[in-house]
């Protein structure tokens, strides 16, 4: 039981810093392509594929750096607002990218580029023998949710609402992550998250899969955004993500689109 | 005016010019912000967004576990304080250092300190469920608890220095008089430190008024049971950015009111 705790533990604290450790594209140096320092604004359920991605990138086109700010769609799409300078916008849903196409802070329309699933997120062993999103209405089981503004509580509402079950969460927390690592430190008996999530979380948690015509997926845009400093690197960096970076997402849950 | 041959003996000091611009700046720069905030405020709907339900059950929430944890904080922070100051024991600058910690902890790490304590798999919070059926975590008493952990510390240090520099020829002199240190603690002590026992408890509760990190860790989120002010703020930030602001300058006017207050006590002492 030491150990599940220091692994939970270890969860909470390397949830912000996703390790960098992914296969090395090749490197093509004689390319004289895009140069600078690029800033993407990116929803957490991104933070390891797009830690990767980014890492990736740099070696394609050397003399590149990507600096990630991953937060909440909805606290990143009111940063954007607020006049927070970045170059990228990467969404885990599509209110929130509207929000700034209306504020007319985008550049050029957004491209869906990712697709992730919910997915019910329990223990390790899945103590309280949860199989389905009608177990989440019992009576004495601990379950949190994201908040209804922020997307990963939206689509949760959602696909409980398809599933006619009416939960009463003990906490409405503020973005996926802490959802995770409430279950993960054994706070809370189960969640609703991102497929991606529960796959980044390893072995402290478990996945219960909704069924699909249940559950809710998930659209993440991307974009460029208009006060962008260099927009010849963003292009390159959103076009990277939508090809060889495809496999990257795939390979941490993200279905394309 | 009280001693005005001293004044005039004495001029006043006037400041080298690098003095003045950057003083001006370090202002600006506590200024600005709060502009910034008053100049976005709503004022036509700040009523109508004050009287919202959700606004009042964070503001009544808030104002129960700020008063609350300072209740505890003078229970349990007065003697804490008292044994630092009167008495010598082994450790006792460890255990001084450990108790004002969470000052200059991040609140968040404060946060998950607690859940591994009082956790459902945490130190003690196993022990409490199963014997006690106490429940801590997503609960009103956590709140409290986050909040009593991060500010009592505010309290303990404050009336520690109020009972170090009291003088304490006042106790000795009830003692000779047959008091009992019971007598002498209530009827002699405490009421000599009361300044230093109201700025505590004021300071702690204001600390606890805006307590957040640790709070949402351990206790979550939910509205009525333990949103407060501060986690609906930045809650509402993402959805509702008026009612944020509003919020946001409620807290401000409580802290503002809590250090003119305090003003007295502390720049008169010194």
């Amino acid at each position: 039981m030491r150990a599940r705790v220091a692994a939970a533990l270890f969860i909470v604290v390397t949830l912000g810093v996703a390790s960098a450790c992914g296969p090395t594209g090749p490197v093509s140096a004689s390319q004289s392509g895009p140069s600078g320092t690029l800033t993407v604004f990116a929803a957490s359920s991104l933070n390891a594929a797009f830690t990767t991605i980014g890492a990736d990138f740099e070696k394609r086109h050397p003399g590149t750096m990507v600096r990630f700010s991953f937060a909440g769609s909805s606290s990143l799409a009111a940063q954007i607002q607020q006049g927070a300078l970045g170059d990228v916008f990467a969404s885990a849903d599509q209110p929130n990218m509207q929000k700034l196409i209306q504020a007319g802070l985008t550049a050029e329309s957004p491209i869906v580029f990712a697709r992730n699933d919910l997915e019910i997120v329990v223990g390790k062993g899945n103590p309280k023998h949860i199989t389905s999103l009608a177990d989440l209405a019992r009576s004495g089981l601990v379950v949190v949710l994201c908040a209804p503004a922020v997307p990963c509580g939206h689509y949760a509402a959602q696909t409980l609402q398809k599933a006619g079950v009416r939960v009463t969460p003990a906490s409405q927390e503020a973005d996926v992550k802490s959802v995770l690592s409430k279950v993960a430190l054994g706070e809370a008996d189960a969640g609703i998250v991102y497929i991606t999530d529960v796959k980044a979380a390893g072995d402290a948690v478990e996945g219960v899969a909704i069924p699909a015509v249940l559950n809710v997926v998930a659209e993440y845009p991307i974009v460029i955004l208009k006060d962008s400093q260099n927009r010849a690197l963003a292009r390159a960096f959103v076009s990277y993500v939508l090809s060889e970076g495809r496999q990257t997402l795939a390979r941490y849950g993200f279905t394309n689109p | 005016m009280a001693l005005p041959t001293r004044s005039r003996r004495t001029p006043r000091p006037s400041a080298p010019l690098p003095i003045v611009i950057l003083a001006s700046a370090g202002a600006a720069f506590f200024i600005i912000p709060l502009l910034g905030l008053l100049l976005r405020t709503p004022w036509t709907s700040a009523w109508q967004q004050l009287g919202s339900p959700e606004v009042l059950t964070a503001l009544r929430l808030s104002l129960l576990a700020s008063l609350s944890a300072t209740a505890i904080a003078l229970i349990l922070g007065v003697p804490l304080a008292w044994s630092f100051a009167r008495l010598t024991f082994p450790g006792r600058s460890v255990l001084r250092a450990l108790t004002v910690l969470p000052m200059v902890l991040p609140p968040v790490v404060g946060g998950v300190a607690l859940l591994l304590a009082f956790g459902r798999r945490g130190l003690l919070g196993g022990w409490l469920a199963t014997t006690l059926g106490v429940h801590l975590p997503f609960t009103t008493a956590g709140a409290i608890m986050a909040e009593t952990f991060v500010a009592m510390p505010f309290l303990v240090i404050t009336v520690e220095a109020g009972l170090r520099s009291m003088d304490t020829r006042f106790e000795d002199a009830a003692r000779t008089l047959g008091a009992s240190r019971w007598t002498v603690l209530w009827r002699v002590t405490l009421p000599l430190v009361r300044p230093s026992l109201i700025a505590g408890a004021v300071l702690c509760w204001a600390r606890a008024l805006g307590e957040f990190g640790a709070t949402i860790t351990f206790a979550g989120n939910f509205p009525g049971r333990t949103q407060t002010m501060p986690l609906a703020v930045y809650l509402a930030l993402e959805s509702n950015p008026d009612a944020a602001i509003v919020l946001s300058l409620v807290l401000l006017a409580v802290s503002l009111a809590v250090l003119i207050g305090l003003r007295d006590r502390w720049l008169g002492a010194s």
